[in-house]
C-alpha cells in the first residue's frame, strides 16, 4: 500500500479518522499547510468543518429569495391577468381585481417556486444526481456514510506531491491513509 | 435481532431524549437492519398488516370504480347536505398530515432536538395522509376525470379557473403542500439512502438505494449546501402548513352558512389539525418503536412531549368550540343561534356533539399527569379517542350546519350510504399499504440526524434542563 502506483491516475490521498474532532483538526492543519483542493467526507454535518476547510458561505439563500420573488409576481400576475384583463367575470357585482382574494394563491406559488429552487439548486450545485465519483474508489469508503470521517487532498492541488501529502496526512493521527484512483 | 425473533425482548425504557451510549454504527444497525433483511425474513406482523391493508385498498379501489361507473349518487350527499362524508374525510386526513410537517419544520426552526427521531416517519405519515385526503375532493366532483379544469392551463375553452373562489385556493394549497412535503421528505432521506446503499447486501438493494441516493458522498461542501437547503425548506414549510389548513377553513368561513361564516375558523382548524396529527403520530409511534426495538431512539420523552402538544392543541380546539357557541349568541343572528342550539341539543345529531366533547375534551384530561404521558398504552388509547373526536368535529361542522340552515322548507337530513363508509374505511387501506411499504423499504428514523445528535449528546448532554434537573435530584443544585 505504501508504494505509489504509477499505473492508475491518482484522484488524491485520503485519510480516515474515527471521530469528527480529529478530522476537523486535520482539515485545519491541511489548510494551514497550504493545501486548497481538498474535501472532507462525513456521515453527518460536522460542526466547525466549514471554517476548518475555509469554505465560502453558500449563496443558496439568495437564489431562493430571488425565485420566491418571481413566485410573488408570477402568482399575483396570473390571477390579475385572468381576472381583470383576459376574462373579467362579474360575480355578484364584486370587484374585478380583489387583491385579498389573490393572497392565498400568490403565497402558494411563492412557496412552491422557492422550495423547489432550494431543493433542486442544492442538488445541482453539488453535482447530484451523479452516477460515478472517484471518491468511492477509496478503500473502505462505505464507512463515510456510517461512522467514518475522511479528509481527501486531491491531486489537482497545486502543492500536491504524493509522498509529501502522505507524510503530512500520517502526521495528523488517522486510522489509515489510502490512495484514491480516479 | 429485535425484528425477526419471536422471543419477547426486554424493553429498556429511557426518559432522556436519546438513550445513553448511542454510537453512529449502533444507530445504523438498529434502524437499518429491519430495512435491509431479505424478503424471507420480513416479520410476520408486517405481512398480516400488509394483507389487511391490501384488502382494504381493494375495497377502496372497488368503491372508486363504482363511483366512476355509477356516479356520485352512490353517496348519501344530496341537497341540502352536498358536502358530506367525502369532505369530512378530506379535512380529517389532511389535518392528520399537519403534525408531520410541524414536527419536521417548526420544531427544527425552534431548535427542539427531540424532533429528530420522530420526524422521518411523521413526514411519511404526512405524505400518505395527503394522498388519502387529496383524492376525496377529486372523487366527489361528480366528473372526477375532468378535475384538471381547476388548474390554470391553456385550453380550448378559452377559460381560466375562478381565482376568487376558495375552492381554487384549496387546489393550489393542497398541491403545493403535497409536492413540497415530498421534496422535504426526499431531501431529508438522501444521506440515509446513501447509508443504506453503502451497507446494502443484495443486488436489488444496491441498485434501489444507489439510484435513490443520487450519488451522495457526504462531502463538506455538499453538507454545507444541504444544511442551508434543509433550513430554507423548513422555513418555507412552516407557514405553508399553517396556510393549508387556514385555506381549508376558509372554504367554510367565506361561505354564509350559519356555523361556517366565522373568523375563528382558520386558527381553530389549524389547532385541530395539529391535535389530530399528534394523535396519529402517537398511534403510529407506539407500535413502531416496540416492533422495531426503537425504545432508545423514540423514548418516553418523545411520547411525553407529543402528548403535551396534543393536550395544548386540544385545549385550543375546545376553546374554539366555546368561541363558536359564544359568537352564535353574541351575533344575535337567529340562524346562528338556532344552528348552535341544533348542534348541541338537536334531536338528529346532538349525540355527535356530546360524543365529540367526550373524545376531544374529557378523554385528553388525563394527559395533565406525567405518568399518563409516559405510558405508551394509555397514549395509544387516548389518541384513538382523539382521532374519533376530530372526525366527529368535522361531521358536526359540515353535516349539522347544512341539514338545517335558513329556510325551514329546505331543511333535510343526511345518512351515509354503504359506499360512503366503504370509501372511508378503504382509505385506511391506502394509508396502511403506503405506510407499511415505507417502514419496510426506508428507514423510519433519520439516522443521519440521529448520529449528529448522538455526537452532540456525548459532548454536551441532550439538553441543559435535564442536566440541571439531574443535578437537582442529586442534591447538587437548589431550586
Amino acid at each position: 500500500m505504501s508504494t505509489p502506483r504509477d499505473d492508475v491516475a491518482l484522484y488524491g490521498l485520503i485519510a480516515e479518522y474515527d471521530t469528527p474532532d480529529e478530522v476537523v483538526r486535520a482539515a485545519e492543519a491541511a489548510r494551514k499547510a497550504g493545501y486548497t483542493k481538498m474535501d472532507a467526507y462525513s456521515p453527518h454535518p460536522v460542526e466547525g468543518m466549514e471554517d476548518a476547510l475555509g469554505l465560502r458561505p453558500t449563496r443558496l439563500g439568495f437564489v431562493v429569495l430571488a425565485m420566491g420573488l418571481v413566485g410573488v409576481v408570477a402568482g399575483f400576475g396570473m390571477q390579475w391577468y385572468a381576472g381583470a384583463e383576459f376574462y373579467p367575470l362579474n360575480i355578484g357585482g364584486r370587484p374585478m381585481n380583489p387583491w385579498p382574494s389573490y393572497v392565498v394563491i400568490t403565497f402558494e406559488v411563492t412557496v412552491l417556486l422557492a422550495a423547489f429552487t432550494a431543493g433542486l439548486v442544492m442538488l445541482a450545485r453539488s453535482g447530484l444526481p451523479r452516477p460515478y465519483h472517484s471518491i468511492f474508489n477509496a478503500p473502505g469508503f462505505e464507512r463515510a456514510s456510517r461512522d467514518g470521517y475522511y479528509l481527501c487532498v486531491e491531486s489537482v492541488d497545486p502543492r500536491f506531491d504524493a509522498s509529501a501529502v502522505r507524510t503530512f496526512l500520517e502526521g495528523t493521527g488517522p486510522v489509515r491513509v489510502e490512495e484514491v484512483a480516479t | 435481532m429485535a425484528v425477526t425473533s419471536g422471543v419477547p425482548r426486554p424493553v429498556v425504557e429511557t426518559k432522556r431524549v436519546i438513550g445513553r451510549g448511542q454510537t453512529s454504527g449502533g444507530i445504523d444497525d438498529v434502524v437499518n437492519s429491519p430495512v435491509l433483511v431479505g424478503p424471507q425474513r420480513t416479520p410476520r406482523w408486517w405481512w398480516i398488516g400488509f394483507g389487511i391493508s391490501l384488502a382494504l385498498l381493494g375495497l377502496y379501489l372497488f368503491s372508486v370504480v363504482r363511483l366512476i361507473t355509477v356516479g356520485v349518487g352512490i353517496f348519501g350527499n344530496n341537497q341540502p347536505v352536498s358536502w358530506a362524508m367525502p369532505i369530512i374525510n378530506f379535512v380529517w386526513w389532511i389535518g392528520i398530515g399537519h403534525a408531520g410537517t410541524l414536527i419536521s419544520a417548526a420544531l427544527l426552526l425552534f431548535r427542539q432536538p427531540w424532533r429528530t427521531s420522530i420526524n422521518r416517519f411523521a413526514e411519511a405519515m404526512t405524505i400518505f395522509a395527503v394522498v388519502c385526503a387529496g383524492l376525496y375532493p377529486i372523487l366527489h366532483l361528480g366528473r372526477p376525470w375532468v378535475f384538471y379544469w381547476l388548474l390554470p392551463y391553456p385550453n380550448t375553452h378559452g377559460l381560466w379557473p375562478n381565482f376568487r373562489s376558495p375552492l381554487d385556493w384549496d387546489l393550489f394549497a393542497i398541491s403545493t403542500y403535497a409536492s413540497v412535503s415530498v421534496l422535504f421528505w426526499f431531501i431529508g432521506l438522501i444521506p440515509d439512502l446513501a447509508t443504506l446503499r453503502d451497507s446494502a447486501k443484495s443486488r436489488f438493494q444496491k441498485l434501489f438505494y444507489g439510484v435513490l441516493a443520487l450519488g451522495w458522498n457526504g462531502s463538506a461542501k455538499a453538507w454545507q449546501r444541504y444544511n442551508r437547503a434543509y433550513l430554507l425548506l423548513a422555513a418555507l414549510s412552516f407557514p405553508l402548513v399553517l396556510s393549508v389548513h387556514s385555506t381549508i377553513a376558509m372554504d367554510f368561513a367565506v361561505s354564509q352558512v350559519p356555523g361556517w361564516n366565522n373568523t375563528v375558523m382558520p386558527p381553530y382548524f389549524v389547532a385541530g389539525a395539529v391535535f389530530a396529527g399528534f394523535a396519529m403520530v402517537l398511534i403510529l409511534a407506539v407500535p413502531l418503536r416496540r416492533a422495531f426495538g426503537l425504545e432508545k431512539l423514540i423514548t418516553l420523552r418523545h411520547l411525553d412531549n407529543a402528548a403535551k402538544l396534543m393536550l395544548a392543541t386540544g385545549m385550543i380546539v375546545v376553546y374554539g368550540y366555546g368561541v363558536e357557541l359564544f359568537y352564535a349568541w353574541y351575533s344575535g343572528v337567529e340562524y346562528e343561534i338556532f344552528m348552535a342550539y341544533n348542534r348541541v341539543f338537536g334531536a338528529d345529531h346532538g349525540w355527535a356533539f356530546w360524543l365529540l366533547i367526550a373524545c376531544n375534551l374529557v378523554a385528553i384530561q388525563p394527559l395533565w399527569l406525567r405518568s399518563v404521558r409516559q405510558n405508551p398504552l394509555a397514549l395509544f388509547v387516548i389518541s384513538l379517542f382523539v382521532s374519533v373526536g376530530m372526525w366527529l368535529e368535522r361531521y358536526v361542522i359540515i353535516v349539522v350546519s347544512l341539514t338545517k340552515d335558513f329556510l325551514v322548507s329546505s331543511w333535510g337530513n343526511y345518512v351515509p350510504t354503504f359506499w360512503d363508509w366503504a370509501l372511508f374505511i378503504g382509505s385506511f387501506g391506502l394509508f396502511g399499504t403506503l405506510f407499511l411499504l415505507f417502514i419496510r423499504l426506508l428507514p423510519s428514523i433519520a439516522t443521519t440526524e440521529m448520529k449528529e445528535f448522538a455526537h452532540h449528546d456525548a459532548h454536551h448532554g441532550s439538553d441543559a434542563f435535564e442536566t440541571i434537573r439531574e443535578a437537582y435530584y442529586r442534591g447538587e443544585v437548589r431550586a
